[in-house]
Order: C-alpha cells, then sequence, then structure tokens
C-alpha cells in the first residue's frame, strides 16, 4: 500500500502482529509508549495483547512480557494452543516471560501506606529475564477491585506508566469497558498517546467484533469501525476500505464458457480480475453461467473457488451434471473447490473473513459468490454492499476474477440496484421472456465496462450439453424464444431447403447445356482437323507432281542435246 | 477462625516482611514491626525481612505486589497484609492477633 513519505523524526511504530490493523494504525503501535486497549467481557483483550506479544517475540524480534492478573500461565497457555501459538515454547526459548498476578481482597489487609513497588520489580525482573521490547498488562484494573486506597492506585499506575516509558517500553495496556467512558476505571487518564477500542455486539442475532482506534496521538489513522474477527488464525481486522483503487487492470480477458456468451462481450469473454453480477429471477439459470464459467476455468487449468449459499457441493454437482457439466472432475483433481455454506452460519464479517482465509490458502484465480442475495439474510443492505465492496476490493488487489449471481426480483432492489451495479464491471442479466404461452430465458449484457458488448437480447436453452445461446429471431413482438422461435426457425429452414433445391436445379441445367456445348465444341474440331488433314494432302500432291514435272523436263534437254551435237 | 491458635502463648509466629530497598515505607514498617513484636509476640516470633529489589524473584514466587507486605506465615493459615502497619487497629484484625492485657 502506498504511503506519504514519513519525516524521519515521525513517531515510530511497532507492529501490532494482528494481520490488518497496522494499516489501519499506519504501521503500527506507537513504540516506546503504552497503548490502552479497552473492551467489554470476551471481546478478545487478551488475545489482542498476547498476538502482540507472540508475534513480536516470533518476527519482530522483540521479546516481551505479560503481566496477566486475570488468567494464569496454565491457562494462557492451553487458551493460545488453539490458535497455534505455543507459549511455553517461547517462554522456554527465553523469547517471552509471563508473570501472573495473583490478587485476592480478602488476604489484602491495608495497614497504612504502600506502594506498588512489589509490582514494579517483578516487572522489571521480567523484562530483564528477555531482553524485553514489549510489556503487556491484562488487565490492570483487578487492582481497583483489590485495593481500597484508589488515590494511592492511581499515583501508582500513573508512576507505572512513566516508568514504562522511560524503558522504551512498547506496551499494552487492557482494560475493561465501563458505562459511558472508554473505561471502567478511568485508565485513559493515564494512558493517553493510543487508545484502542475493541466491541462485540450483537445485531439482530448476529454477533459481530469491531474495532476502532479511538485516539493516536502524533499519527494518522483510520478512524473508522473496522470488523474484526477471532477465528483459528488469531485475530484478523479487515479494513473496509484498504484500498485506493489502484490494482491494475490488465487486457487479458478469460472465456465465460459460452462461446456465444464470449461473442457478445466483444469476442472474449471476461477481463481477468475484474468483477461480473449474474442476475435474474428464480430458476432463470444463473448458478448454471456461474457453474459453466467455474468448469471453463478448469479446463484451463486455473483454480476456482466455489462459495454456495444455497445448495450442498453434492447437489450442486449432481444438477450441474445434468446439464453436462462435470464438475466432480475438477475437485477430484484439485482445481475446483465447493465451499457450501448457510448464511446464517456467522455475521458477514465472519463470512468476508472465512472467504479471505478460503482464497488466501486455496489461491484461485476465479471466485464465484452464488448467490449474494442470500447474505442479505444476516445483515441489512448497507452491510451487505459494505462487505461486497470489501470483497471486491480484496479479489482485485489480487487480480483474481470474480462472479457473483443475485436475485433480480427482490435482491437487487434491496440491496440498492444502483450501489451493487457500481461495485461490479460486468453486469449480465438472465430475464424470463414470456410470450406467446411461454416463459423463455434470455439473456443480455446489461454492462461490460472496457468492451464492445452486444445489444442484443439472446434466448438461452439448458441442453444436456450446457448453455447454448440461439439465434434472435425478430417477430412482431420482439425477440421470438421458444416454440414461436422453434416455428420461426422451421420456416427458415424449409425456405433455405427450397432455395437450395431450386439451386441444384439451375445447377444441373447449365451443366447440361454446358456438356452439349462441349459435344459441339470436340465434332467442329473434328471437322477442323480433317480439312487441315485434306489441305496437306493436296499440298504433298502437288509438290510431287512438280517435281516430275521438272524431271521431265531435264531429261527431254538432255534427249534434245544427245541429238544436235553429236 | 484460628483465634485460638493465635491467642496461644505456646504458638510460635514467623512474619516475613516484604520491603523495596531502605526506602521510607519499608523502613517505617520494619519500626512497626518490632514493636508490634515487642508488644504482643514477645520471645515467639521470628521476623524475616526480605528485600525484593535484591530478591525480585521471591517477589514473584511469593504473589508480592505491595510495598511493604507483610506475610505471617506461621501460625496457619498464611494472612498477607499490605502497608506500614502504622493503623494499629488494622495490623491486629489483619494478622488476627487479639490484644493482649493494658
Amino acid at each position: 500500500m502506498p504511503q506519504a513519505p514519513i519525516p524521519t523524526e515521525a513517531l515510530l511504530k511497532a507492529p501490532s502482529g494482528v494481520a490488518g490493523l497496522d494499516e489501519i494504525m499506519d504501521g503500527g503501535l506507537p513504540a516506546g509508549r503504552p497503548t490502552l486497549v479497552c473492551g467489554g467481557a470476551g471481546c478478545g483483550k487478551t488475545l489482542f495483547g498476547l498476538t502482540f506479544l507472540v508475534e513480536g517475540a516470533l518476527r519482530h524480534d522483540e521479546p516481551g512480557v505479560l503481566m496477566c492478573f486475570e488468567e494464569t500461565e496454565a491457562e494462557l497457555a492451553s487458551n493460545m494452543a488453539s490458535l497455534g501459538y505455543d507459549l511455553p515454547a517461547l517462554v522456554a526459548a527465553g523469547r517471552l516471560a509471563i508473570d501472573y498476578v495473583r490478587i485476592e481482597r480478602s488476604e489484602i489487609e491495608e495497614t497504612g501506606a504502600y506502594d506498588l513497588d512489589g509490582l514494579f520489580v517483578r516487572l522489571d525482573y521480567a523484562i530483564k529475564t528477555v531482553g524485553a521490547r514489549r510489556v503487556v498488562l491484562d488487565t490492570l484494573e483487578v487492582l481497583f477491585s483489590g485495593m481500597s486506597d484508589t488515590g494511592a492506585l492511581r499515583a501508582e499506575l500513573r508512576r507505572l506508566f512513566r516508568w514504562l516509558k522511560d524503558r522504551g517500553m512498547t506496551a499494552v495496556v487492557t482494560a475493561e469497558r465501563g458505562e459511558g467512558s472508554l473505561t471502567r476505571h478511568g485508565m485513559e487518564e493515564y494512558v493517553s498517546d493510543c487508545v484502542i477500542l475493541l466491541d462485540h455486539r450483537v445485531v439482530e442475532q448476529m454477533a459481530t467484533r469491531r474495532v476502532r482506534v479511538v485516539k493516536y496521538r502524533g499519527s494518522a489513522h483510520g478512524t473508522s469501525e473496522y470488523p474484526f474477527l477471532i477465528g483459528s488464525r488469531g485475530i484478523t481486522v479487515l479494513p473496509v476500505t484498504s484500498l485506493q483503487l489502484c490494482h491494475d487492470a490488465g487486457e487479458e480477458r478469460v472465456t465465460t464458457g459460452v462461446p456465444d456468451l464470449d461473442d457478445m462481450l466483444g469476442g472474449d469473454g471476461y477481463y481477468r480480475g475484474s468483477s461480473v453480477l449474474v442476475s435474474g429471477t428464480s430458476g432463470t439459470g444463473k448458478t448454471t453461467i456461474a457453474a459453466q464459467f467455474a468448469d471453463a476455468v478448469c479446463r484451463l487449468g486455473e483454480r476456482v473457488l466455489f462459495f454456495a449459499f444455497e445448495e450442498s457441493p453434492r447437489q450442486l454437482m449432481r444438477n450441474m451434471g445434468k446439464v453436462g457439466i462435470d464438475l466432480s472432475r475438477w475437485i477430484d483433481d484439485g482445481s475446483l473447490h465447493i465451499t457450501a455454506l448457510r448464511p446464517t452460519l456467522c455475521g458477514l464479517e465472519m463470512h468476508l473473513a472465512r472467504m479471505h482465509e478460503d482464497v488466501e490458502s486455496f489461491k484461485p484465480s476465479v471466485v464465484v459468490l452464488d448467490p449474494i442475495y442470500n447474505l442479505k439474510s444476516v445483515g441489512s443492505g448497507s452491510e451487505v454492499h459494505a462487505m461486497l465492496l470489501r470483497l471486491i476490493d480484496f479479489l482485485k488487489s489480487r487480480g483474481i476474477t470474480a462472479l457473483f449471481t443475485a436475485i433480480d426480483s427482490h435482491g437487487l432492489h434491496e440491496l440498492g440496484q444502483e450501489g451493487v451495479s457500481s461495485l461490479m464491471d460486468t453486469w449480465i442479466q438472465v430475464r424470463a421472456l414470456e410470450y406467446s404461452g411461454e416463459r423463455n430465458r434470455g439473456i443480455f449484457v446489461l454492462k461490460s465496462r472496457g468492451m464492445n458488448h452486444s445489444n442484443q437480447i439472446r434466448e438461452f436453452i439448458l441442453s444436456d450439453r450446457g448453455i447454448q445461446l440461439r439465434n434472435v429471431y425478430l417477430g412482431l413482438g420482439g425477440v421470438v424464444t421458444g416454440a414461436a422461435r422453434i416455428a420461426q426457425e422451421a420456416q427458415e429452414t424449409a425456405a433455405e431447403a427450397e432455395r437450395l433445391q431450386l439451386l441444384a436445379v439451375k445447377r444441373r441445367e447449365v451443366e447440361r447445356r454446358q456438356r452439349q456445348l462441349q459435344a459441339q465444341i470436340t465434332s467442329l474440331q473434328a471437322e477442323l482437323d480433317a480439312q487441315d488433314d485434306e489441305l496437306d494432302l493436296f499440298a504433298a500432291r502437288q509438290r510431287s507432281a512438280a517435281e516430275v514435272l521438272t524431271r521431265t523436263h531435264a531429261e527431254v534437254a538432255i534427249t534434245r542435246n544427245r541429238g544436235r551435237g553429236v | 477462625m484460628d483465634a485460638d491458635a493465635a491467642t496461644d502463648d505456646s504458638c510460635h509466629w514467623n512474619l516475613r516482611l516484604y520491603v523495596a530497598g531502605k526506602s521510607p515505607k519499608s523502613m517505617i514498617a520494619l519500626a512497626n514491626l518490632r514493636a508490634l513484636c515487642d508488644t504482643y509476640l514477645v520471645g515467639r516470633c521470628t521476623i524475616d525481612v526480605i528485600d525484593v529489589l535484591e530478591h525480585p524473584e521471591v517477589a514473584r514466587a511469593d504473589q508480592i505486589i505491595a510495598i511493604p507486605t507483610l506475610v505471617r506465615r506461621l501460625p496457619e493459615p498464611i494472612r498477607k497484609i499490605i502497608g506500614d502497619l502504622s493503623r494499629h487497629q488494622r495490623v491486629l484484625v489483619g494478622l488476627d492477633l487479639e490484644p493482649v492485657g493494658p
């Protein structure tokens, strides 16, 4: 992601280790300063802190110290093991120190002035043990429940944060969310450089986690609420608009799988990396168009990820098998992966994150979502729109071609037709054409950016060899389809046959005449040859006659000389 | 309650005071503790003083947060009180030490 040049004296950043968050925070948490992470119960504060530590130790060569007040080392280790982080190994390797601080109100009788030097000493000891650069205090507020002298405690907290800053520790301090304030005990008073708010809310029975950077002194940061989720790979934050519309736009095309449809799109199919919407009313063959596309892409030896929100993989394969699209062999050879989920299984963010994960691991060149309308059952129109936007941005940034199907009659209007349209590069609409007592399927290209696409409505049929587009017949009422089209086709076929017949007759007649002429030519030639022969004979006779005459004259002359002279 | 054990004259007391160097609070606490033992636990009390600056690992092992902290290791059960022990009445309650005589 291109960034504005940062002046050299700018705030140093420590990568948070939370995927996606650094993008929002312009590089990470403020290095050498404490950051407050607040949120309600179960919003992922501890996980946030641990991710920060573990990633720091593993990837950024910054060992860390965790001072935990709520969970013991063993509990934390087993919690993190499920995310693939091996805390005991890190501790054994000297990259991480964990100090569990147990506070029990009943054990603490305050008998006079005191300070928290014990805590300082322990923290200092832990920092020195591993040479820590990062510190997480989770959750410091437990101190408030253990100690009644809040005045003294507050003074000590102030001292603690000063102390951490002086040591150049990048610290994460977690705190419980309070009523009407960021934290229950006003921790934001002490940690004022950077405040991150985690939120876990339930809207229409669907839980979504969100993160917001409330405050970040001396740094640019995204101010929106960003959804995040806790999945099998830890925390992932999904920036809503991480894109600046800077993805590449190649010239390369990829076939739609239907040659005639390619023709409608200017001859070569969809652009690679573009987003395609196939919309239509129920039962118009949207899924088939998607499947045929998937099939064609697999034929090219590329990979396709198919998200099915309506059908199970088996059902999808069976149904597509009936129209001659054999998806099972692509699944067998690993070039096609079908992920079938009920949309209501999880919230939109979770869907998005799962798609992210699947796309990242499967690395397809084409992603199919069938259909997007169904996601509406787990989010409002604007949320679905925002999610699609993010998904499309994400896919585009990776040059992945995306095909979405949507149901026209309800879905698009509720989603906001313009909104969805603006996200899509190519929009193909499939429509039921009702004409002369039939319902047939018509397909047309509503829009296709950067293509000289067809303006025709073509009829298409689902045959046992997939989708086939029919020629366009115009009748009185516009495009003629179905039986009327077949009648028209028959009529044209008959006319064509008759025309061909006529042509054949004519050709035979001409040929006959040609043959006659040829015969005449042959006989005349023969006559000509005979006359030539006659002429030759005559000439020869003339020549021999002349010779005889000459000889005779000579003989006569000799005879006469003999008689006179001798 | 362990009032019996605490008030039992034959019972031996082991008290451990955690301090941080020679900080004023630590010194006050130590003085207060000595006075306490001289008043209530004459001859049956041992006092360990642990400087956490020198032994941070002990602070961790013994779960010490506040300084000064006084731990009654014996008699059982372990009791933990914090502060410089200047609030006399609270110390007695915290250590479960019955005031004896005038």
